[in-house]
């Protein structure tokens, strides 16, 4: 079955068995790196991505409901040369050991502070309570999405893009 | 994908370059040391002169440095990337030594076809081994190239130096490195001394450096194995039997074979995986072939009830740790108790994952192994070839706290990869078989007997431990679950009990402290009921938990403060500079904390002979519930000479959370058919919502002192500091890892 969907901006067509998970069509047909595979029912957050601006786990997440649906990813919110303010934030407080959860757990703050820039410590924390890390980086994470907050505030005071 | 090198599979290829220079150094015999491992593989006798970390091995300069015709820099380390920020670390350590930026150099990490063999990245070593190899042949390496320039100018060496790729003369003139290196002036041994710079004169090391692999991996850039896509590439999935040993009775492969994309079944013995084109295509198909296989027989696991007492019933073999002074010293007042550990796992957020592809006669396997060259011997060994048929190449993948599914995915990889020869395969587990088959950190159990003078001296102790192994780490084949699957399987060699200087279920089993009667023996476990290896910290975890609860107790019994009570036995002056500091940040006190609040101290040196850490904190201690929460945490670290501050920072503050997740709510649950721990609900770990206010980690440096390594030294001091913060809030001391909510509720007894 094809589906057609739009992954950060861009109209894809994707033709799969209509039960695979988002997350394998990100992964495999699409060749999209971010999102990762963790635990594939919807337990640690891993493959987190936005469908239409919600945090969505994409492993629980099959293609037939994605049919003129926007998916943003990680790599929709900036590139190694033009990091977006969340990528900034990560990369200014070091907020990574192995990294392999940090993609979805931008995403799933990304879908907060595209709600409300100015969300509260308390509130990231409650926010990001379904994702797991394992490398125990939670302090610089929570310290990250504050400080991406803080940089998009300063963006849209600016004028400046994202 | 190119970024992935199918070719050049011999070491030969790399190292033939013309007009380069090569450094290079290898090591065995402390490699396989790091664990206290040689249970497993005899390390090989290296009668030569000491040389600093890695030199020691192999004194032949042959391959850690490498500069070419044009000034381009390689370095190579055996060492991987395991989120740990070594690379990072390691390019500071060789930007310093060579008087380069760090971003000019290329970094070439374990290879068994590029690197010299450093044995495992494992037990905090990578700084001491690999960083201290790097540091004294980059050292050597420019003082070499100054020599050559002081040739050519027919000037003193000393009137050079050494700037920015470049040797400089007072004049002003300047060579670069690459107009030095023309012949193979480097293609020598390294000298036991070598001319380092002061600290001082530092440019780059004990400088914060953002680590060089977070962009990629905040942006999605391909980085880890999980991500590598070779042309015409294919997926896999393995089919694990309900309990290990369990053998293959019957399949009916015909379910999958008219499913889309699937490519071939492969069976081998009790050996059991799917190959497809698509990675989904492949997960219905293992589904299919889960619900038609039929398993026979396989282990029966223990009963889980009261499990961990009955540790002390299984057959066991004594070995003396330490032995000072004498028993029955005449005492005021002892305590006795009663510590234990259960299994515990890994648990990386990603499951394990390898790419392999045989070509040509050669199988090269892309994997997150902790040691690319005893994998490939096991690997090897399993499939019948020789050693230089199989390449392991590291590519970093999900969180690594020791031996994981790593080296078992690799050997699947392997194993299937001769079933469709050509085509590139990547597999990757499932969470479930996560969970359920990757070798997990041993259940301990530790009982002290510990006595105070009348003076609140510590007079006598007395600490005995039950524990398997913690190594069952690869070289052999027989630790590859695939091995052991096959029609003539491999075995498992039988553990062995050693006591080495770093300890292995006995690690940090002595206290530190001066105590003039000791006895330590641990009781070593043959038997392995459940698969176990080396998880992070390994014995450390269980014995300082043990040791410093019990210094908790003691200085309750000498009526002194816990702080104070652990500086009176503590002579070793960078031991009390740690427990002082940390004291100093969490401004330490016995004044009043409101109802529920408590707080806790513990202390160790790593090993004995590395990091020293310290760390206060205050605990939460809902009474309704018995949920414990850490509130906020105050740590002092020393681990020598530092390279990368926020580095150090980074893997403590790291340490001490996960461990905290250890410590309040870990551990592996099973019946006699299996393991019932199968995911994230069953197997709880630390989420948002526990995560405490503040995390404060102060690193004491040493200039000039010898690097100790970072990653583990928390793992020990957390669980004890948790139970101390407890037993504060609420006057009752928790024995048995996990805190977990119900457990302290029952022990407060509301």
């Amino acid at each position: 079955m094809a589906v057609t969907l739009t992954v950060n901006g861009k109209a894809r067509q994707v033709d799969a068995d209509p039960e695979t998970p988002l997350l394998y069509v990100l992964r495999d047909h699409l060749e999209l790196n971010g999102a990762k595979y963790g635990c594939g029912i919807g337990q640690c957050g891993a493959c987190t991505v936005m469908v239409d601006g919600t945090a969505v786990m994409s492993c629980v997440t099959p293609l037939l409901l994605l049919e003129g649906r926007q998916v943003t990813t990680v790599e929709g919110l900036g590139t190694l040369d033009k990091p977006g303010p969340m990528q900034q934030a990560f990369i200014e407080e070091q907020a990574a050991q192995c990294g392999y959860c940090i993609p979805g757990m931008m995403m799933r703050a990304q879908a907060l502070l595209q709600a409300d820039p100015g969300a509260s410590e308390a509130a990231i924390r409650a926010h990001l309570e379904p994702n797991l890390c394992r490398c125990g980086t939670h302090m610089r994470i929570v310290k990250a999405v504050l400080r991406a907050g803080e940089l998009m505030r300063q963006n849209s005071q600016g004028g400046g893009a994202t | 994908m190119t970024d992935f090198d199918v070719r050049n599979p011999t070491r030969r290829g790399v190292l033939a370059g013309g007009g380069s220079l090569l450094v290079s150094f290898s090591l065995l015999s402390r490699a396989f040391a790091q664990e206290g491992e040689v249970q497993m593989t005899e390390p090989p006798a290296q009668p030569k002169p000491e040389l600093p970390g890695s030199l020691s091995g192999d004194p032949l300069l042959d391959a850690w440095i490498r500069i070419d015709a044009k000034g381009e820099i390689s370095v190579f380390t055996g060492k991987a990337e395991l989120g740990q920020g070594v690379k990072t670390a390691l390019l500071q350590i060789a930007a310093e030594e060579l008087e380069v930026d760090p971003a000019g150099i290329r970094l070439i990490t374990a290879d068994t076809g590029q690197t010299p063999n450093e044995g495992y990245t494992a037990g905090s070593q990578s700084m001491q081994n690999s960083g201290t190899a790097i540091r004294h042949a980059a050292a050597q390496v420019r003082e070499i190239l100054i020599g050559q320039a002081a040739a050519r100018w027919q000037v003193p060496a000393e009137e050079l130096r050494a700037e920015n790729g470049r040797v400089i003369r007072q004049d002003g003139q300047a060579l670069d490195y690459g107009a030095l290196v023309s012949d193979q002036i480097l293609h020598v041994e390294a000298a036991p001394q070598s001319k380092l710079k002061q600290p001082g004169t530092f440019r780059v090391m004990g400088q914060p450096m953002r680590r060089v692999d977070i962009p990629a991996k905040v942006t999605g850039t391909p980085i880890y194995v999980h991500d590598l896509r070779l042309p015409n590439m294919v997926h896999a999935r393995v089919v694990r039997p309900p309990r290990p040993g369990a053998t293959l009775a019957e399949l009916d492969t015909s379910v999958v074979e008219g499913m889309p994309g699937v490519v071939s079944v492969v069976r081998n013995g009790s050996f059991l995986a799917v190959v497809a084109e698509r990675e989904f295509q492949a997960v219905q198909a293992m589904r299919a072939l889960e619900a038609t296989a039929r398993w026979s027989g396989g282990t029966t696991l223990p009963d889980p009830a009261d499990f961990i007492r009955s540790l002390k019933n299984l057959p066991s073999q004594e070995g003396v740790v330490a032995e000072q002074g004498q028993g029955g010293a005449s005492s005021a007042q002892t305590f006795q108790a009663t510590f234990t550990r259960p299994y515990q796992i890994h648990g990386s957020i990603g499951p394990s994952c390898a790419v392999a592809v045989l070509e040509n006669g050669t199988t090269t396997v892309w994997s997150h192994t902790q040691g690319v060259y005893p994998d490939r011997d096991a690997i090897s060994e399993m499939l019948g070839v020789p050693a230089e048929q199989v390449r392991v190449i590291h590519v970093e993948g999900s969180g690594c706290y020791g031996h994981n599914g790593a080296d078992d995915a690799a050997a699947d990889a392997a194993l299937i990869a001769q079933a469709v020869p050509g085509r590139p395969v990547r597999l990757q587990w499932m969470r479930e078989q996560e969970h359920a088959w990757e070798p997990y950190g041993p259940a301990m159990l530790t009982e002290v007997r510990a006595s105070l003078d009348p003076s609140g001296r510590i007079v006598e102790w007395n600490y005995d431990l039950w524990s398997n192994t913690h190594t069952t780490r690869p070289g052999p084949a027989g630790s590859l679950i695939a091995a052991q699957s096959l029609p003539t399987p491999f075995r498992l060699p039988p553990a062995k009990l050693s006591i080495t200087p770093s300890g292995n279920g006995d690690r940090n089993a002595v206290p530190l402290y001066a105590i003039p009667n000791m006895r330590v023996i641990w009781h070593f476990l043959p038997e392995m009921p459940l698969r176990v290896s080396a998880l992070r910290a390994l014995g450390a975890y269980a014995n300082v938990f043990s040791i410093e609860s019990t210094m908790d107790e003691l200085a309750l019994m000498a009526k002194a403060d816990p702080v104070e009570f652990r500086l009176r036995h503590m002579e070793d002056p960078r031991g009390r500079a740690v427990i002082e500091a940390a004291a100093e940040d969490f401004n330490w006190s016995s004044d009043p904390l409101p109802e529920g609040r408590g707080r806790g101290f513990a202390f160790a040196r790593y090993k004995n002979h590395a990091a020293y850490l310290a760390m206060a904190l205050e605990v939460e201690v809902e009474r309704e519930s018995g949920r414990v929460r850490v509130v906020r945490v105050s740590a002092a670290i020393d681990s020598g000479e530092i390279v990368n501050p926020d580095g150090i920072r980074n893997q403590t503050e790291g340490g001490i959370l996960q461990a905290t997740s250890w410590t309040l709510y870990e551990s592996v649950t099973f019946d006699q058919k299996g393991i019932t721990s199968l995911d994230w609900s069953s197997y709880p770990i630390l989420r948002f919502g526990a995560v405490p206010e503040r995390v404060n980690v102060r690193i004491i440096d040493r200039p000039g002192e010898p690097f100790l390594g970072t990653g583990e030294a928390a793992q020990g001091p957390t669980p004890a500091a948790i139970g101390n913060a407890i037993r504060n809030a609420t006057g009752k001391r928790l024995y048995d890892i996990p805190f977990r909510a119900e457990k302290v509720k029952a022990a407060i007894g509301v």
